[in-house]
């Protein structure tokens, strides 16, 4: 059994390739997300249509293009230009200043802004025009001169666990479950698959060894990887990105190694149900990092989705696995709150469990 | 020595990974039409020697001709004379008999019409004619190994490379097989065989059998058997491993 | 050239024989596209909303109510106390606290001034943010309410007025947005992953040898591989398509040959990164590992769930060898704004670099001899 063990672990270290990618792969990933992933928006690229050419509209361009959010990529002569650098995809937003902006906000205290967006991106398309429409806004009280209101209503805004709302926060539990998922899952899968395309898993079969014991000999070896890998996110995530572990960390090691073992027993049940390789990949890529990735609340908040697919949401032991994470490093809480996702996962480990065995068994008569 | 007479000729063939050696200084040649074996115990350097032989691997250094072509400026007119049968099997697995035929017969020109007049001349040969379109997943190994002994010899090769064709193979077949070898031979096919089988040597005409990367013995098995006063071929071989290890 | 055509023959024999394929050329683009176009939203559509009310007055009833009905928020508990609110936070019972002080009322009625305490859950940053504008909305509506009624007030109009129009997209759709780039992922899967993956498993089994002491050359074996999956690299945007106008009703301005163009052109970026990839691994494993994680960083840098443009400057310059970034910039152009070909063609040069460039690589790494 030992000696089975490390003939496993030699199998995956000598492989330097894959050695590379487990280990580089957490690495980059956290780093990608971390860094580059962002849904704020910065650096937006606009053109302005002027057709006043006046000291206000100038001054109020200025004041745009000099904030963060903004630069200028065109100046435009008139409005069938817009469609072009739309098209050529310069320009998210097009600003268009009416005739006389400058005369009619100082003589009639009126004049008109006209805003473009380029919606085919919607989420941006919006945010940017909020932005846009804020700094006009702000303008106007600095020319015309600010009013208070007659009656004031004063709200305290409170962001809890992510006070500086950074998007780490959000994806770094994700990245944990999905690399979880994959180092465990679909290397266990792939690799018993491989034995049996190869054939030598009938070697092992007519060994002394018993069924329980091969599989458990195969599987060790990515438990130790997978919480190596988990070890390095965090890690990274406390030192690079400051992002705490505000509840017991020896609960978060006991649920993931839960979690690892629920992954496992569902790759060995795909290694039961396909007959090669390839077939223990596609479904690993397709019934398992879909939606993993898409229907986790990694990325994606579950509760906008439509109802079927929160339903199925439900099923993925990644969901729950998710909410255990960010709830003990962030909210920092203990069992009492994380009971019932434990239990279901728990329950899912041994749905799995049974499954293959029966598999398994069926396969050896 | 002249290239007509000698199909094959190997000067100095060396081939190292690293530091290590794995073909040592190899010389000798095979005779057009001949049956030469190409004995040796696992790791002493035959694979290795026939991968070279057959262009699929580069020597390190040595003078190699198969064929009457430069092993190393001539490489596809080389395989365009050879055929080869691996000791892995080599058919695709989830495509039918006919199927095989057609494409390999394709990658090496043939035309249609003679790839058609190949693929009846061989199946009635190997009395298969109705599992020409059986998928070769669920043939028996033994015919396996007979189709792809016919594939490689499709495109009618000066040469053909076999490495341990036998291997796994009951001995009715192994029998089927090797008159299957001697038909090519006589039809003027040189072959070029590995094999673990002593009985299979004893066919051949004449064997060489390697040590450690070495040829430590070559000649036919008549005088072989004398040489080192043994009455079988796994005498001699027994009489050389033994010396080494 | 015939060389070629009895390969391509036996590629697709093989390909339309492995019972595995079908399913995933016909069964897998659909599930992508319904639950990629889905689930991949940064809408939030709804607020559950923890009250705590120690006012109790007619003017925070008026407050509660308004939330109540606004089209985002669903009201999930009452309390008078703190503890109650951060309990229904840390539980995920509830997304946002709305807290409603004793003097609320009374404040306002004497001092004119009152204060409200909001807290959010901002786990997820841009969620956090949305949410807090949406209260901040409704309490601004219901501040101008209350000049209106007890002072009889208007508010005057704004000196500046701001109209905004959205192009292409009125309606704001996440799916109009997200299909075009989903079809994107379709073809690269395809192109990438299934071909790499086959000549992989051709040196796995064995075959690749017999292959090898064949005098064909490199550039038919490599052409006869790639050919068909190109083909069913266009099938599938075909078929893509062809549900994103029928099911998602996603609008196709630009020039249809115009798209498959591209497509043909992207295709041998992902055929010859496949190629290459399947050229340095020896195992199906190792080269689906390494597929997949190129594509993950990749899809995640591309712009398909985030602007690119606020991604710091390396990994802008990343993105220059990001074939997934220039195809959907390009699907998205085409499809939802009707660019033409001249509007693209810094896309268009770009990729026929990096297809050529990754082919040459391919080519260059794929060894007969070893």
């Amino acid at each position: 059994m030992k000696g089975f063990i490390i003939k496993e672990f030699f199998h995956i270290f000598r492989d330097v390739r894959s050695m590379v990618i487990l280990f580089g792969m957490p690495l980059v990933q956290v780093l990608v997300f971390g860094f580059a992933i962002t849904t704020e928006i910065k650096d937006v690229e606009i053109a302005i249509l002027d057709y006043s050419r006046d000291h206000l509209s100038q001054e109020l361009s200025n004041k745009i293009l000099s904030s963060e959010y903004f630069i200028l990529a065109e100046n435009l002569e008139d409005e069938g230009q817009i469609e072009s650098v739309f098209k050529a995809g310069k320009v998210k937003e097009v600003i268009i200043f009416r005739d006389n902006f400058a005369r009619n906000l100082e003589k009639e205290q009126h004049a008109a802004i006209h805003i473009i967006a380029d919606a085919s991106d919607p989420n941006s398309a919006n945010i940017i025009v909020n932005y846009t429409t804020g700094i006009i806004r702000s303008f106007m009280l600095e020319k015309i001169g600010e009013k208070a209101l007659p009656i004031e209503i004063n709200t305290e805004y409170k962001m809890l666990f992510n006070p500086e709302l950074k998007s780490v926060f959000m994806f770094i539990p994700g990245i944990i479950t999905v690399l979880l998922m994959l180092v465990s899952a679909m290397m266990t899968s792939i690799s018993i698959a491989r034995e049996k395309e190869l054939g030598t898993m009938e070697v092992l079969l007519v060994s002394p060894l018993n069924p329980v014991q091969i599989v458990a000999g195969k599987v060790i070896p990515y438990v130790f990887l997978s919480f190596v890998n988990a070890i390095t996110i965090l890690l990274l995530a406390f030192f690079v990105f400051g992002m705490p572990v505000q509840g017991s960390i020896i609960l978060l090691l006991a649920e993931s190694l839960l979690f690892i073992i629920m992954a496992l027993a569902l790759g060995i049940f795909i290694s039961t149900v396909s007959g090669s390789q390839q077939t223990a990949m596609m479904i690993s890529m397709f019934a398992l990092m879909l939606p993993t990735i898409l229907l986790s609340g990694f990325i994606f908040p579950i509760e906008n989705m439509p109802e079927v697919l929160q339903w199925l949401c439900n099923l993925m032991p990644t969901k729950w696995f998710i909410i255990i994470v960010k709830d003990i490093m962030l909210k920092g809480v203990g069992l009492t709150y994380i009971w019932k996702e434990t239990l279901i996962i728990l329950g899912m480990t041994i749905f799995f469990i049974v499954l293959s065995v029966k598999k398994f068994k069926i396969r050896l008569e | 020595m002249h290239s007509e007479e000698h199909i094959i000729r190997v000067e100095n063939l060396t081939r190292k990974f690293g530091s290590f050696t794995a073909v040592d200084k190899l010389n000798f040649y095979v005779n057009k039409g001949e049956i030469f074996g190409f004995l040796g115990a696992n790791g002493a350097g035959k694979t290795t020697a026939i991968r070279i032989l057959c262009g699929l691997l580069l020597p390190t250094s040595g003078k190699i001709e198969v064929a009457g072509f430069d092993i190393y400026r001539q490489t596809n007119k080389v395989k365009q004379n050879i055929g080869y049968m691996s000791q892995k099997f080599s058919l695709y697995e989830d495509m039918t008999v006919a199927e095989n035929f057609r494409f390999y017969g394709g990658i090496y020109g043939l035309s249609r019409k003679d790839i058609r007049e190949k693929i009846s001349y061989y199946l009635h040969k190997l009395r298969l004619e109705k599992k020409k379109n059986a998928i070769i997943k669920s043939l028996p190994l033994g015919w396996k190994q007979k189709l792809a002994f016919s594939v490689a010899m499709m495109h009618d090769p000066k040469v053909i490379f076999l490495d341990e064709p036998t291997g796994g193979v009951d001995p009715v077949t192994r029998r089927q097989f090797w008159e299957m070898i001697y038909e090519a031979a006589s039809a003027g096919t040189t072959i070029f065989v590995t094999t673990h089988y002593m009985d299979e040597a004893e066919y051949c005409q004449r064997v060489s059998i390697m040590v450690d990367g070495r040829i430590e013995a070559l000649d036919t098995p008549e005088r072989l058997k004398k040489q080192f006063e043994a009455d079988s071929m796994e005498g001699v071989f027994l009489q050389l491993a033994r010396g080494h290890s | 050239m015939r060389i070629i055509l009895f390969i391509l023959q036996k590629e697709f024999l093989q390909i339309f024989r492995n019972r595995a394929m079908l399913p995933i050329i016909f069964f897998v683009p659909i599930v992508q596209l319904l639950v990629l176009a889905y689930a991949a939203t940064f809408e939030i559509k709804n607020v559950n909303l923890f009250v705590i009310d120690q006012d109790y007055s007619p003017s925070s009833r008026d407050l509660i109510l308004k939330f109540k009905g606004s089209q985002f928020y669903t009201i999930v508990g009452y309390s008078e106390a703190f503890t109650a609110g951060d309990q229904a936070l840390i539980n995920n019972e509830a997304d946002q606290i709305l807290q409603i002080p004793a003097d609320f009322e009374k404040k306002l009625e004497t001092e004119k001034a009152s204060s409200l305490q909001v807290t959010t859950n901002a786990i997820n940053g841009s969620a956090a943010s949305l949410m807090n504008a949406y209260a901040l909305s409704i309490i601004m509506d219901y501040n101008t309410n209350v000049i209106l009624e007890t002072l009889g007030l208007r508010h005057p109009p704004d000196p500046i007025s701001i109209s905004s129009a959205f192009w292409y997209n009125p309606e704001l759709d996440y799916i109009t947005f997200m299909v075009p780039g989903i079809l994107v992922l379709l073809v690269f899967i395809i192109g990438s992953f299934l071909s790499g993956m086959n000549v992989v498993r051709e040196k796995e089994i064995g075959t690749i040898e017999q292959v090898n002491v064949t005098p064909i050359k490199k550039y038919q074996f490599i052409i006869g591989k790639l050919i068909p999956f190109w083909f069913i690299g266009m099938f599938e945007l075909a078929f893509g398509l062809a549900v994103a106008r029928l099911v998602f009703d996603i609008p196709i301005l630009g020039s249809l040959g115009l798209i498959f163009f591209m497509a043909g052109v992207f295709l041998l970026v992902a055929l010859g990164m496949g190629l290459f990839i399947s050229t340095i691994t020896s195992t199906q494993q190792q080269a689906m590992f390494i597929t997949w994680f190129f594509m993950v960083v990749f899809i995640l840098m591309s712009g398909l769930f985030t602007p690119v443009q606020s991604m710091p400057e390396w990994a802008q310059w990343l993105n220059k060898i990001n074939p997934i970034a220039y195809f959907i910039e390009v699907m998205r152009m085409v499809m939802l704004k009707g660019s033409t070909f001249s509007d693209i063609l810094t896309q268009f040069f770009s990729l026929l670099i990096l297809g050529v460039l990754m082919n040459i690589l391919a080519i260059w790494r794929y060894r007969k001899v070893v």
